[in-house]
């Protein structure tokens, strides 16, 4: 087990080289430069600058200096917030950005389950139905819209909760709430699918043969073996909501890494821009990662060892 | 097909011919300008209200409908050849050449879609100078959707050909002496179309979404250009003082991704055997 989670970090180092690779190939080839303002600074100060940041050099340089400095776990100063680190500015954003998301995952692991598991016991009711209505809707609306109207409505309308900013517990309800009901959508519509695959199974009803309660038989036998896809989907489910989060972080004004992304694109901040890209596909290999290690433990015919597919 | 799946073909249908007409639909321009009359709610003149330059929202979001339509049909296309080219050799060769080039499909996976498209629009929109100016950066954008859109078509044609391949009337093709390139084309494509069929149904909205959100970022289409992502990013800034700048465009992506969504949902249902009697 640990051997081969060894083995799949290891398999996981060249991907995040490939991925520093292609982001730093696009990110040169990017028109205008870090320093192109629109009052065009003297050319010696330019070139002081660009010889700061060894963009003087040729391009091969640059690379190989890149990854020498990302091997040591340094991403390099920010272009824009001079004196600033990249490392340093992920650091103060991740945890707000991990907050967030960590809330919107949970809501939406919980709801959706709950909402699929729901629809799928009672299949083919008006309950069914109206579950999957809102599931329907919930994968159609962006998450823009969605922001626009709980905003109006709850926000400014009502007056209830804040609609910006990062002070509190209070002001992580609108933009989690925004974050998961896409991913919730998708959870509630995977769930229903597999609970219906397995609900009819032999051995649901031989577990109600014996008499164990509807809400045993539910959650002990329907719902565990169900849970197999949803996990699967976490991979998908984390690249979902990482995505959401630039949105919402920037109509919520929070600060978070999805805000400075939009702002260092603008900025041309290549060592930011690539520093969340990197950051990205590390959480994305490592959920792909726990996913797997995760599925051998919910299902024992995969354990790992004798690995059948 | 359900009830649903034809509510979903009709509007389909609909905004097809909306996309089609334009700004046509409303008689104004989507860029003429009537400054006396900015900010007006809906009105006989303008049935969904004007801009803050007075432009009319009726034509603007009918434009926005063209290039969101267009943009998502063309990336589709285009993600689904390279998906389907790069996941059939994947899944037919096999082997050795399978496993490297689903380390491909990982990497595109461990990528951000968001992010990447709006660095591809960047440099693709360097790139095209041969384009007219109004033209490039849609073109640009498009192909960035594209770009990133080919790998979750990929990895599931690979999945259908590896399936397929191991079936005993593609070996009776290959006893006949059918070659490679035919056998790949002309039999096995065209046995596992069902559920690629389903997929591009279900890459449309996503590519409409993608769009509208990096736009709405301001990193897509870029106004006076108008589409679904810049006209909601416009009425967001404005939306307590003028809500139907945002209602209206807002409404249209709704009812857009929802139509496509029960399309989708029912053609799924009708051409995986496994689904029917299940709802």
């Amino acid at each position: 087990m640990i051997r081969y989670a060894l083995w799949r970090i290891l398999q996981g180092i060249p991907v995040l080289l490939i991925v520093a690779s292609i982001t730093f190939a696009l990110l040169r080839f990017l028109p205008g430069g870090p320093f192109e303002r629109e009052k065009a600074l003297p050319p010696e100060i330019l070139r002081n600058i660009e010889a700061r940041y060894h963009l003087d050099e040729p391009l091969g340089r640059q690379y190989l200096r890149y990854l020498a400095d990302l091997a040591r776990g340094d991403l390099g100063p920010s272009y824009k917030y001079v004196g600033r680190d990249v490392t340093q500015i992920l650091g103060e954003a991740l945890p707000v950005s991990l907050q967030l998301g960590a809330v919107a995952f949970v809501l939406c692991c919980v709801f959706g389950m709950a909402m699929g598991l729901l629809a799928a016991v009672w299949r083919g009711s008006a309950a069914d139905r109206g579950i999957m209505l809102l599931a329907l809707l919930g994968v159609s609306v962006p998450s823009f819209v969605l922001a626009a109207l709980l905003v109006l409505g709850v926000g400014l309308g009502l007056g209830w909760l804040p609609a910006a900013l990062w002070e509190g517990p209070r002001y992580a309800v609108l933009p989690a709430i925004t974050l998961a009901a896409l991913p919730t959508a998708y959870v509630a519509q995977l769930t229903r699918t597999s609970v219906i695959e397995v609900i009819d199974l032999d051995y649901v009803r031989t577990a109600r043969a014996k008499g164990l309660s509807e809400l045993h038989v539910h959650l002990r036998h329907v719902l565990r073996n169900a849970l197999l896809a949803v996990v699967t989907y976490f991979g998908p489910l984390l690249a979902m909501l990482l995505t959401g989060s630039f949105v919402v972080e920037h109509i919520f004004a929070i600060p978070g890494i999805g805000r400075f992304f939009v702002t260092a694109v603008t900025n041309r901040d290549y060592p930011l821009v690539m520093g969340v890209t990197l950051l990205y596909a590390v959480l994305v290999v490592a959920a792909n990662l726990a996913v797997d290690l995760l599925y051998g433990w919910l299902d024992p015919r995969i354990r790992l060892g004798g690995r059948e597919a | 097909m359900r009830a649903a799946g034809w509510v979903g073909a009709t509007l389909v249908a609909v905004l097809l011919g909306v996309a089609l007409l334009g700004d046509d639909v409303s008689g104004y321009r989507y860029d003429a300008q009537d400054i006396p009359h900015a900010l007006e709610g809906p009105s006989a003149a303008h049935l969904l209200g004007t801009d803050e330059l007075g432009r009319d929202l009726l034509a603007r979001t009918a434009e926005g409908a063209r290039v969101s339509l267009l943009l998502a049909l063309g990336s589709t296309l285009l993600a689904l050849t390279l998906g389907v080219g790069y996941g059939g050799i994947a899944g037919y060769v096999g082997g050795r050449l399978d496993a490297w080039l689903m380390r491909g499909v990982d990497v595109g996976y461990s990528l951000p879609d968001i992010l990447v498209i709006v660095l591809l629009t960047e440099v693709l929109q360097a790139g095209l100078t041969d384009v007219p100016d109004l033209y490039r950066r849609v073109l640009a954008l498009g192909l960035a959707l594209g770009l990133v859109g080919w790998v979750s078509v990929a990895r599931l044609v690979r999945g259908l050909v590896l399936q397929a391949r191991e079936e005993a009337w593609v070996e009776a093709a290959r006893a006949l002496g059918v070659r490679h390139r035919r056998l790949l084309l002309r039999h096995i494509l065209p046995n596992v179309s069902g559920p690629i069929l389903v997929t591009a149904t279900f890459r449309i909205p996503a590519a409409i979404l993608a769009e509208s959100t990096v736009s709405f970022l301001g990193l897509g289409i870029q106004p006076p250009f108008s589409s679904w992502g810049v006209l909601a990013s416009n009425g967001f800034a404005a939306m307590r003082s003028y809500p139907h700048l945002i209602l209206f465009p807002s409404l249209a992506i709704l009812v857009t991704l929802l139509a496509f969504h029960l399309l989708g949902d029912a053609l799924r249902e009708a051409l995986d055997p496994r689904e029917r009697g299940r709802t």
